[in-house]
């Protein structure tokens, strides 16, 4: 039954993301953290925070990871699978229509009229971090940690392995 | 030969990605295209197009059409495996030694401490998805838009799921601009 909503949570989840592996972010919190309660938002924080810090795509590495901690080897090898096959199956199968419709605007609206969705999602799950955080370590801390990754990040370009690696650092020594 | 090749093409670009599947995407334009001529910048950009109108993340759909292409089932497990494999394995280990020593002091400072960095990490990612959406559908339709779906969402609790399907069938059944019927009998008749 579990690795049946293992399955279902991340098939779900991959088949509504439009705009990539980061839009499927937000669903996927909300099936694993809202709905099945497999891991706590904190928890999935981490993974993410982890997942953004590791090279290669962040939907599978959420999926597999996260999969691994509810099914072992088995859920992780399912969550993946949900997560890559069924739009590589589509692609495969109907390559040939979508080449003939991929100038059409039905077509091209379709992944256009989800992103703002997509960017509330992101966007609320945004604000919850900052608020639970705004609880474990009050405002001092987050508006140091976070203006300075974003600085770091943004302007410098630095890589988000190394902030990451810094605010746990940082983590470490002071809080 | 050709399976070490395609092996070695999407692992470098997927190790050398960071900020999730879409960052990596140059990366993969420039070993299928460039390195290995597998094919050429036109149907590399088609093949993305493609991706892209379909949900789910694109580099492991980009892996497996174009390993798919070059080297078969064999190829097409190869590049997406390539491309997903070691840094889901280097996820699992690295967070399962944090969850181990989960109660210590230093390390629930550790996890405190990371989630700011995931907040801003989100903020720029929504800004990203608001840009982009105003680029099509201009600012007035995309601020009506996000108020909309965050009362039906937030509020109203309703499953993104719904508002996303409502949307999809709101881009498929509304009938298209005289403009963008023109740009679509163009594009159908290359």
């Amino acid at each position: 039954m579990i690795y049946l909503h293992i399955f279902w949570a991340f098939f779900l989840t991959n088949i509504l993301g439009y705009g990539g592996g980061p839009a499927t972010i937000p669903l996927i919190q909300k099936e694993v953290v809202d709905h099945y309660h497999w891991v706590t938002a904190q928890e999935f924080n981490e993974a993410l925070a982890m997942g953004n810090a590791l090279p290669g795509p962040i939907a599978t590495k959420m999926g597999g990871y996260i999969g691994y901690q509810v099914g072992g080897y088995i859920g992780s090898g399912l969550a993946v699978l949900a997560t890559v096959a069924p739009s590589l199956i589509l692609m495969l199968t109907l390559m040939g229509l979508l080449y003939k419709f991929r100038k059409s605007p039905q077509v091209k609206r379709m992944t256009l009229y989800v992103k703002p969705t997509i960017a509330v999602l992101l966007g609320v799950m945004a604000f919850e971090s900052f608020y639970d955080s705004y609880f474990q370590i009050g405002i001092g801390h987050i508006l140091l940690l976070g203006i300075g990754s974003y600085l770091l990040m943004e302007k410098v370009k630095v890589h988000p392995g190394l902030v990451v690696f810094a605010s746990l650092v940082y983590g470490a020594f002071i809080l | 030969m050709k399976q070490r090749d395609i092996f070695i093409a999407f692992f470098r670009s997927s190790m050398l990605g960071y900020g999730g599947g879409p960052t990596t995407i140059p990366l993969v334009q420039k070993e299928v295209v460039e390195r290995f001529k597998w094919m050429n910048n036109e149907e590399f950009g088609d093949v993305l197009a493609i991706a892209n109108t379909l949900p789910g993340p694109i580099a492991t759909k980009m892996a497996g059409y174009i390993g798919f292409r070059i080297g078969g089932v064999p190829g097409m497990l190869n590049a997406i495996f390539a491309t997903i494999l070691p840094t889901i394995i280097l996820m699992v280990i690295l967070l399962n030694t944090l969850i181990q020593f989960k109660d210590l002091k230093w390390v629930q400072g550790m996890t405190k401490a990371v989630v700011p960095v995931v907040a801003v990490m989100l903020t720029v990612l929504t800004w990203e998805f608001v840009q982009s959406s105003v680029k099509g559908l201009k600012w007035f339709f995309t601020t009506l838009h996000i108020l909309v779906a965050l009362v039906l969402i937030e509020f109203f609790g309703i499953h993104p799921g719904i508002v996303i399907i409502a949307l999809l069938v709101i881009a498929v059944v509304k009938p298209a601009k005289t403009s963008e019927k023109r740009a679509k009998q163009k594009g159908l008749s290359i």
